[in-house]
């Protein structure tokens, strides 16, 4: 990763279910989550993600739930 | 009534004839309790993210039901007790549905709405005298 040009280039915060208008995160949706799980598996945070408080925690809980399912890994291998 | 969603992960040893005896089985459970089974998403044969006892790989089956909490109870003691399923999860949707609906129509007036300047008029008074001190 290339580290980030400070004061020049400062992305636009935009929470991705916001703006597609998902209001039910859906736990079975691996593929959706998979985008919020970096290659160690854990949550990705929402400082870099982006997502706004009400969606992180509605993505946390599905990520639990799919977790537990064996849909997405507890940690990667 | 809630409605729920109840997935179980169930052992890839089982042929699918067994399967879907199991899940007919479950159907008989849900509609004897004076449930509603809504639908059956068989997603087959999936690859687990991680091992789950000494299997790689497993089948999914999703349950959507109208019922109450007693029919839930029953479905997880029969889960329990049956040794080929692996893992069950099930999930009250019918308050989350209904919020996201809400949602929904919240949303669409909103944006019917949105052409009419009237907010804007009203906060502009309000505005002003706040920078009058300076």
């Amino acid at each position: 990763m290339v580290a980030p040009k400070r004061f020049s280039i400062r992305r636009k915060r935009i929470c991705k279910f916001c703006a597609e208008k998902i209001s039910y995160i859906d736990f079975k949706d691996g593929k959706l989550l998979s985008h919020f799980i970096p290659e160690r598996g854990k949550i990705l945070p929402r400082r870099i993600s982006g997502v706004c408080s009400i969606h992180q925690r509605l993505l946390a809980e599905a990520i639990k739930r799919a977790r537990h399912l064996a849909i997405i890994p507890f940690v990667a291998d | 009534m809630r409605v729920y969603e109840v997935v179980f992960v169930a052992a890839p040893t089982l042929s699918i004839e067994e399967l879907e005896a199991f899940i007919t089985n479950m159907q008989a459970v849900i509609e004897g309790r004076n449930g509603k089974l809504l639908k059956i998403d068989n997603w087959g044969k999936k690859s687990l993210a991680y091992k789950i006892g000494k299997f790689r790989e497993a089948y999914y089956v999703v349950l959507s039901l109208e019922g109450d909490g007693a029919i839930i109870a029953e479905l997880e003691r029969r889960f329990r007790v049956t040794d080929y399923i692996v893992r069950f999860l099930s999930v009250r949707i019918d308050e989350d549905t209904k919020r996201s609906e809400k949602l929904k129509t919240v949303r669409q007036r909103k944006s019917s709405t949105k052409g009419t300047p009237e907010p804007q008029v009203n906060i502009e008074p309000e505005a002003a005298p706040a920078e009058q001190p300076m």
